[in-house]
């Protein structure tokens, strides 16, 4: 396997780096990078994790890592999951906050304790915490519930003062999103882009076809989130086997952006062709400077949903036979 | 008689963890509510919760008690985020009642 370490920690350029993974030979991830640059979102070195506990520690290796940058790397604690040992000498007083560094997480304990946990990182005010505590929470526990990852979920994220945004990255090395859905789905999951998509969908779960859900799931997790993003102007990308979906944001002069309960309806661009990972990464850049209120955002989602089970039900109600 | 649930000392300041709220379902609420007695999920302490822990603390009382779960589950000391997330639960879970079967 070989990945190379990006020079753009923004999600809108994420492709770049998805283009030149390459998933072949298992056994063995090498990892290159620019020798002077390096800077990517928490989403990648998550997938890196994923990667590295594919071909095991002593299998991981870094190629030319020269680059000064390249110490977030080790401050995020990437050099953990490889026996090569770090070129960097890190003060880790120095660099108090504002960070999440790469955790596993294995259970529904230890996500608990992390959840509780992460939020002194970070050093924001607890009204801003809300949002984060939801996404995160929602997505990891969707990794342990459905991912069948023996790695578990990882998570990282980072800080951003001068965007005041939180990006964030969730990956399991698990059986995808595709296989998730096929005992109940597989007609609506014949493609992973068709899969990420029809997850997305409100009251989608793959645990049931049922209404509503079973009393365990109700398939509404993924669509939350998307629409978390949505509303704050967010970008959000969910990478499973060869499918990308990427939520781009809407225009800035919309203040009260409509939300869709079918993701082809939302701007967003798709390709079923990126080099074939088998797992799921789930990537979001949250903005703390949104204006709305995380309540009034629920309230919207709550609407949306609702005229989503309503359309569906419509779909399955006879018309009264006029003779 | 009521039974009163405080949930803080159960699930901490964020209640997200779904293995719990599944214990107090099973548990608590749905024989409390078998047994015809109000149920009151106090949510003193909490500032948040996800659906998905929402919907397993509830769900299955609503499908199975339906207009009954309705009337006997008091919500008391929610903040606010927590009452936006038990409304969005307890309205797809009444709108999906009459509906077994999605097969669209």
């Amino acid at each position: 396997m070989k990945a190379t370490l990006s020079n753009s920690d923004y999600l809108r350029n994420f492709d770049r780096f998805i283009s030149g993974l390459d998933f072949s030979d298992p056994d063995i991830l090498r990892i290159y990078s620019h020798p002077k640059w390096i800077n990517v979102h928490p989403a990648v070195l998550t997938l890196i994790v994923a990667m590295a506990m594919r071909a095991g520690k002593q299998y991981v290796q870094f190629e030319n890592l020269t680059a000064t940058s390249g110490s977030y790397l080790d401050r995020m604690g990437l050099f953990e999951f490889t026996d090569q040992a770090s070129p960097y000498k890190i003060h880790k007083k120095e660099e108090s906050g504002r960070f999440i560094p790469i955790t596993v997480i294995k259970n529904s304990t230890e996500q608990s304790k992390f959840i509780t946990d992460m939020i002194p990182l970070l050093h924001l005010p607890v009204d801003k915490t809300d949002a984060i505590k939801y996404t995160i929470g929602e997505l990891l526990r969707n990794v342990l519930e459905h991912s069948e990852s023996s790695g578990g979920a990882i998570v990282a994220a980072q800080y951003y003062k001068k965007s005041n945004t939180i990006r964030i990255g969730i990956c399991d090395g698990g059986i995808g999103i595709k296989k998730s859905l096929q005992h109940y789905w597989a007609s609506n999951a014949k493609t992973d882009i068709e899969a990420i998509k029809w997850a997305l969908v409100p009251g989608i779960s793959g645990t049931t076809r049922k209404e509503g859900g079973t009393e365990d799931n109700a398939g509404a997790g993924l669509f939350f989130i998307k629409s978390i993003a949505q509303v704050a102007r967010n970008y959000f990308l969910i990478y499973s086997g060869s499918g990308i979906f990427k939520l781009l944001l809407h225009d800035k002069r919309i203040e009260k952006p409509r939300l869709h309960p079918h993701p082809d309806d939302d701007r967003h661009t798709e390709r079923n062709d990126a080099p074939y990972f088998q797992g799921t990464l789930v990537a979001i850049d949250l903005s703390l400077e949104n204006k709305s209120e995380f309540t009034q955002l629920l309230a919207a989602i709550r609407e949306v949903y609702g005229r989503a089970v309503r359309e569906r039900k419509r779909k399955i109600y006879r018309e009264p036979k006029f003779v | 008689m009521k039974t009163i649930i405080e949930l803080k000392k159960l699930v901490g300041e964020f209640a997200e963890n779904k293995d719990i709220a599944k214990k107090i379902r099973v548990n608590q609420i749905m024989p409390a509510l078998a047994n015809g007695k109000v149920v009151v999920l106090d949510f003193s302490g909490i500032s948040g919760t996800t659906q998905s822990f929402i919907h397993a603390l509830i769900s299955e009382s609503i499908r199975q008690f339906r207009d009954m779960a309705l009337e006997k589950i008091e919500y008391k000391n929610c903040s606010d985020i927590v009452k936006e997330v038990i409304k969005t639960v307890s309205e797809y879970m009444q709108e999906s009642l009459d509906v077994d079967t999605y097969e669209g």
